[in-house]
């Protein structure tokens, strides 16, 4: 009987605590900057689109939410033509963004992407790239990778050492 | 014109206005309940509660009266239909029949009935009716446990409820409600009658079945109890009845027990409101704290503790009330 008493007492002076509800609309949470949210498209610090359309992200996407068509351009480098993703899919695994080889696909911290029409959940290419860098700022696949691509042959990347010829045995 | 002088039916005029006028402001102020409770439950849990439809949430109340105006009110094929229609409107209708005596200023009542307090245990009484006639029709087996759960513990805590309410009843010398609130000018029943109080009030819970006795709807074992195949505006019946019926205890404790409309400075019908008002919001606490007991430690609580302190209650104050004689 008294632990009763006890209790409704606990209990209202509840009254006096602090709320622990946040007034979402109003009120915003924190997002930590590696918050899987909103998925980019970030382009290299020369402003051109890191994306190489090699369809890892897709491969690895556990729910198949990723499209991509590969296409080239006349300097040799690989583009997508079309990258598409539902988000209506997407779990924001965060798959994409580890299997990524360029850094070009990234997750931000932003989830306010309700729709009304379930076909607006579809993003376009141009919905998801960004103007920005994103989280790996000066990074430029081509500039170090030792892929020969218009204008930079095998050997002329960043720290990168020139071809061996191992069809002759001269030093 | 049919025999009437012009006083008469110029008094009756004013009769029904205010009687509609209290059955109105009874309805709403259960209604606006809804909201109350989910407001304070939600201070009592740390959240806030319906805050989004108009000024603090208020309007959440019309919000969900549209709501479940538009719901589809099913009649399960199984049903006693007849029985099943009128299950729901018993409990309003008995509910609202006892405010008719419920005495709210020196002047603001419907009628004063020189059997008031036996008026208003008669109506608790037929509103075991609602449910057990809801859980019979709905032809459920959880329906019927719930009903027959609320039966039994209903006509138990009646019998407390009665008893607790002769104590008041010798010392004020009257069924009259309005009698029993004039009785208490020089002090409150409360403290000559703690006891009473106390059984009344836990009576008064297990009457209206909220937490912690709502064992008839204990959602846990019964799913819904008496009302699990009602949909639509006869479950909002049932539901507004459960807010009607913690107004009434609340007026009733405050008419029996804290002097009614008796206090100082302010206005009779405000002393009324604050504290039937403080009672309400004891209901809710009640509910935010409390755990539900099993349903055999109900019954033995009732019949082993509250039958020998109120009948112990009743001996004393019928001494005491010889002796002073």
């Amino acid at each position: 009987m008294l632990s009763v008493l006890r209790t409704i007492w606990m209990t209202l002076m509840h009254t006096f605590r602090k709320r622990d509800t946040v007034l979402y609309p109003e009120e915003k949470p924190y997002l930590p900057p590696r918050y899987r949210g909103r998925i980019v498209l970030t382009r290299d610090p020369d402003g051109a689109e890191r994306c190489v359309a090699c369809n890892l992200c897709s491969v690895a996407c556990p729910v198949d939410c990723i499209s991509v068509v590969k296409a080239e351009d006349e300097s040799g480098r690989w583009y997508p033509e079309t990258f598409r993703i539902n988000f209506s899919r997407c779990i924001y695994c965060g798959y994409c963004e580890e299997a990524c080889p360029t850094y070009a696909i990234q997750l931000t911290p932003d989830f306010e992407m309700g729709e009304f029409d379930r076909q607006n959940m579809v993003y376009e290419k141009s919905d998801l790239t960004i103007a920005g860098v994103g989280k790996r700022p000066g990074y430029n696949f081509y500039r170090v990778a030792g892929m020969a691509v218009g204008g930079k042959d095998k050997g002329e990347a960043e720290n990168e050492a020139a071809p061996i010829d191992v069809k002759t045995l001269l030093p | 014109m049919f025999g009437f002088s012009t006083e008469t039916l110029i008094d009756f005029a004013l009769t029904a206005f205010e009687t509609i006028a209290i059955l109105l402001a009874v309805v709403i102020a259960a209604a606006l309940l809804i909201w109350v409770e989910r407001r304070l439950l939600g201070v009592w849990q740390d959240r806030y509660g319906p805050n989004r439809v108009g000024p603090f949430g208020i309007l959440q109340v019309a919000a969900d009266m549209i709501k479940i105006f538009f719901k589809e009110d099913w009649i399960p094929p199984f049903a006693d239909k007849a029985v099943f229609v009128i299950a729901p409107g018993i409990i309003m209708f008995t509910t609202l029949m006892a405010f008719a005596v419920v005495p709210f200023t020196e002047t603001i009542g419907v009628v004063d009935l020189n059997i008031g307090v036996l008026f208003v245990l008669a109506m608790s009484s037929l509103g075991v009716y609602s449910v057990i006639l809801a859980g019979w029709s709905s032809d459920n087996k959880y329906a019927l446990l719930g009903g027959m759960r609320t039966a039994a513990q209903m006509i138990s805590y009646e019998v407390f409820m009665g008893l607790s309410l002769l104590g008041v009843v010798l010392l004020a010398g009257s069924f009259d409600m309005r009698a029993i609130v004039e009785s208490q000018a020089g002090m409150w029943n409360v403290i000559p009658q703690f006891p009473a109080f106390v059984i009344f009030f836990i009576a008064g819970i297990a009457e209206i079945h909220r937490a912690p006795f709502d064992l008839p709807e204990a959602e846990q074992e019964l799913t819904a109890g008496y009302h699990t195949e009602y949909s639509g505006m006869k479950f909002g019946m049932f539901f507004v009845g459960e807010y009607l019926g913690i107004v009434l205890i609340s007026c009733l404790t405050t008419v029996l027990f804290f002097g009614g409309w008796l206090g100082p400075i302010l206005p009779g019908f405000v002393w009324f409101a604050l504290k039937a008002g403080f009672f309400i919001c004891f209901f809710v606490l009640l509910r935010a704290a409390t755990v539900r007991p099993r349903y055999d430690q109900l019954m033995a609580f009732g019949w082993k503790i509250l039958l020998p302190i109120a009948l112990v209650n009743v001996a004393i104050t019928g001494a005491v009330v010889v002796a002073m004689a």
